[in-house]
């Protein structure tokens, strides 16, 4: 007597020769052809003890291509991590967006055509907007590393978790955070100028600040923003107005390539505003540090970041002196290798790579363990983690210092910052 | 506005421009002679720019004084590419010699990306943060070098179209084919060094612009599309309406962005060029089809 068994963790589908009837027989082939040839592939949940298949969907390419690849290495530093913690194992399937919206739907579709269980990415708002939409439809869980624009965990989605903070949480932190450098230095600007980049993410956060700022009683006013495309081969005109308007502190909302040619164009054009506070990727970024050398000293990054005290944070710098040498450790890493300590966390508990089961597991979440700012990983019944904050990253000497809040700081934040000739 | 950030701008967008100008020669020599539309444009300006790159981290050449190297082997991917591949389609319909140079574009991006990668890079120079202050006005120094460059090379080839027996033969292309023909000139020669022309100009344009921008393979569509713009607007076939029109685009990309919103810049130059199609087809000193 034949009897196959499919064992998907909780429940199982078994039938016998016995029962078998052509007509079955022949429909049941007919199903998995055409299953086959639409492309849908076979949705076999496997019982743990097999690895845990993860499309991880990132910019490996493009203008956002070194983001993505920091990203990555907050995956590979996960794998030891992991490993070492007692999670079962991660099957990494790469995959790239190119830095484009359309892409990143495309690829992720066809991760799950190939067995990916869950998905993890995928750094860009646009993007995650995007991939979001394919996981729910899909029915395939989504653990959100980096993307920031809120209306992410407010579609009433099932299969969506973002461990990163929202634009506006992002933007009352760093508003919160500027006035407490203003007020441990002594010193204040008297007026701003807002550089932004126009794409999903950056309007976000732009959202976000003209919503807060006035209710914010900032020692300083905020005029018209400035949009620009993030793919801007040249930002003279941005910079020059920016100079023009009289502001003595720049708040930039970038991505990488466009925050080394504002503060290049700001060398040129000599403007010395008291600082660049960023409230986004970029200016903390390696390529950045590396790039401009000492005229990328003393950018301060108010960011959703790693607190240096805790123990997963030391053990992540350890870990990655010795996996990747040349490289700081950034927003990037720590968000990107949470996103696989949460997945790992969720298959354990879940037992199986099923789905719904991994899904339950994930709205379950109750990671103390970490190394973010914020108390623990959680999710609100919308897949939230509202627990994250920030922290001021200014730049030294190539190196990033936790400057501010002063319960997690390094280092005192350096405010005014010298003249950029002064910086060698 | 005050009236110094207008000028400063106004300056910068000049200059700028007139290295958007010398790529567009490159496009509107080739066009002009050969009647084809080189589609592998941005890639071959690209590939230019990453000529200069290597050469630079080998050599320690600024790409600047790079100019002369480049643009020598731009010239001869130029001439094989047309004594190879296009010659052999001249008369072919246009949709096939558009297809063999998107074919001929893929393949050179594709190679740039096995090659370099896909993450930007730029030569380091010592004067990377240099500008001149003249009164009120601060000019980036590397702007002002890629202005005088871009204007020198433009120079050359006017001088090259004009005065050599071989630039004067390409005219006659150019003006009559049958009639160049008949006096025995070799057009298909001397296509083959109208591209091998044109491919040196965009690689002396590739050398020029990487002074103000990173490479990575993925700048090469937009500057294609940049290109095209250029030189519809400053009239198909005119090397001198390619030089003006790069400039007027350059200036009022950044004027717009001073005056307007910086993230209109490219939808101005758009809207220059819809403007252009609708009152002047012929470009603004292209000579009106008989």
């Amino acid at each position: 007597m034949l009897k196959a068994t499919i064992i998907s963790g909780e429940d199982s589908i078994m039938f016998s020769k016995k029962n078998l009837s052509r007509r079955v027989f022949n429909a049941g082939a007919a199903a998995m052809a055409a299953g086959a040839a639409s492309g849908l592939g076979f949705n076999i949940a496997r019982a743990q003890g097999a690895a845990l298949k993860v499309g991880v969907v990132l910019p490996r390419s493009g203008p956002q291509g070194k983001i993505g690849q920091a990203c990555q290495q907050g995956v590979d530093l996960a794998v030891p991590v992991l490993r070492e913690l007692g999670y079962p194992a991660i099957e990494q399937m790469q995959v790239d967006t190119e830095t484009n919206v359309q892409r990143a739907r495309a690829v992720t579709e066809k991760a799950i055509q190939d067995g990916a269980k869950l998905i993890i990415g995928a750094f860009d708002s646009g993007a995650t907007t995007a991939i979001a939409q394919v996981c729910e439809q899909r029915g395939v869980p989504l653990v959100i590393n980096i993307a920031a624009a809120p209306p992410i965990t407010e579609q009433g989605y099932k299969f969506v978790f973002r461990n990163f903070p929202t634009a506006i949480r992002i933007v009352q932190d760093a508003l919160a955070l500027q006035k407490e450098i203003f007020a441990m230095t002594g010193k204040a600007p008297k007026k701003g100028v807002l550089l932004h980049v126009n794409d999903t993410f950056g309007e976000s956060v732009k959202g976000g600040i003209l919503a807060l700022f006035g209710g914010a009683n900032m020692p300083y006013p905020l005029p018209a923003p400035i949009a620009y495309d993030p793919n801007a081969r040249d930002l003279s005109a941005e910079v020059a107005v920016a100079k023009a308007s009289g502001a003595d502190i720049v708040w930039t909302v970038s991505r990488l390539n466009d925050s080394m040619l504002l503060t290049r164009e700001m060398v040129k054009q000599r403007f010395e505003p008291m600082a660049i506070v960023s409230s986004g990727p970029g200016f903390y970024e390696d390529q950045y540090l590396k790039t401009l050398g000492k005229v990328a000293d003393h950018v301060i990054s108010c960011v959703p970041t790693y607190d240096p005290n805790k123990p997963m944070t030391k053990k992540l710098r350890a870990l990655a002196k010795t996996m990747f040498p040349d490289v700081n450790i950034d927003t990037n890493h720590v968000y990107s290798f949470e996103a696989m300590l949460i997945a790992a966390d969720a298959y354990k508990r879940a037992g199986s790579d099923n789905a719904v089961a991994l899904a339950d597991a994930l709205r379950k979440t109750d990671i103390k363990d970490h190394s973010s700012v914020g108390d623990g990983i959680r999710f609100d019944a919308k897949g939230q983690n509202m627990t994250l904050g920030l922290a001021a990253v200014q730049n030294r000497g190539g190196k990033l210092l936790v400057v501010a809040p002063k319960a997690a700081a390094e280092d005192k934040v350096i405010f005014p910052v010298p003249g950029w000739r002064a910086r060698g | 506005m005050p009236l110094d950030a207008v000028v400063n701008i106004l300056v910068s967008g000049l200059l700028t421009g007139l290295v958007f100008g010398l790529s567009a020669l490159g496009l509107s020599a080739i066009f002009g002679v050969t009647r084809i539309v080189n589609f592998a444009h941005g890639e071959m300006m690209v590939l230019g720019m990453y000529l200069a790159l290597v050469i630079f981290k080998w050599t320690g050449i600024a790409p600047l004084v790079a100019v002369p190297i480049v643009g020598a082997v731009l010239f001869c991917v130029g001439y094989a590419l047309q004594a190879s591949l296009v010659n052999r389609i001249l008369t072919a319909p246009e949709h096939m010699q558009f297809l063999l140079l998107a074919a001929v574009a893929i393949i050179l991006i594709a190679l740039l990306f096995i090659v370099f990668g896909p993450n930007a890079q730029n030569v380091a120079l010592e004067s990377a943060y240099d500008s001149f202050e003249i009164g009120f006005l601060i000019v980036d120094a590397h702007r002002v070098y890629a202005g005088v460059g871009a204007l020198i090379v433009s120079g050359l080839l006017f001088a090259f179209f004009r005065f050599h027996p071989l630039g004067k033969a390409i005219r006659a292309c150019a003006d009559n084919l049958r009639g160049a023909e008949i006096v025995g000139l070799d057009v298909r020669h001397l296509f083959a060094l109208t591209f091998g022309i044109g491919a040196a100009c965009i690689g002396a344009a590739g050398c020029i612009i990487l002074m103000l921008v990173d490479v990575h393979p993925h700048l090469a569509p937009s500057y294609t599309l940049l290109a095209f713009i250029v030189v519809i607007v400053g009239g198909m076939g005119s090397l001198s309406g390619a030089l003006v029109a790069g400039a007027l685009i350059g200036m009022s990309e950044a004027l717009a962005g001073l005056l307007l919103q910086p993230s209109l810049k490219s939808v101005f130059s758009f809207a220059l060029l819809i403007l252009v199609l609708l009152l002047r087809p012929q470009g603004l000193l292209g000579v009106k089809a008989r």
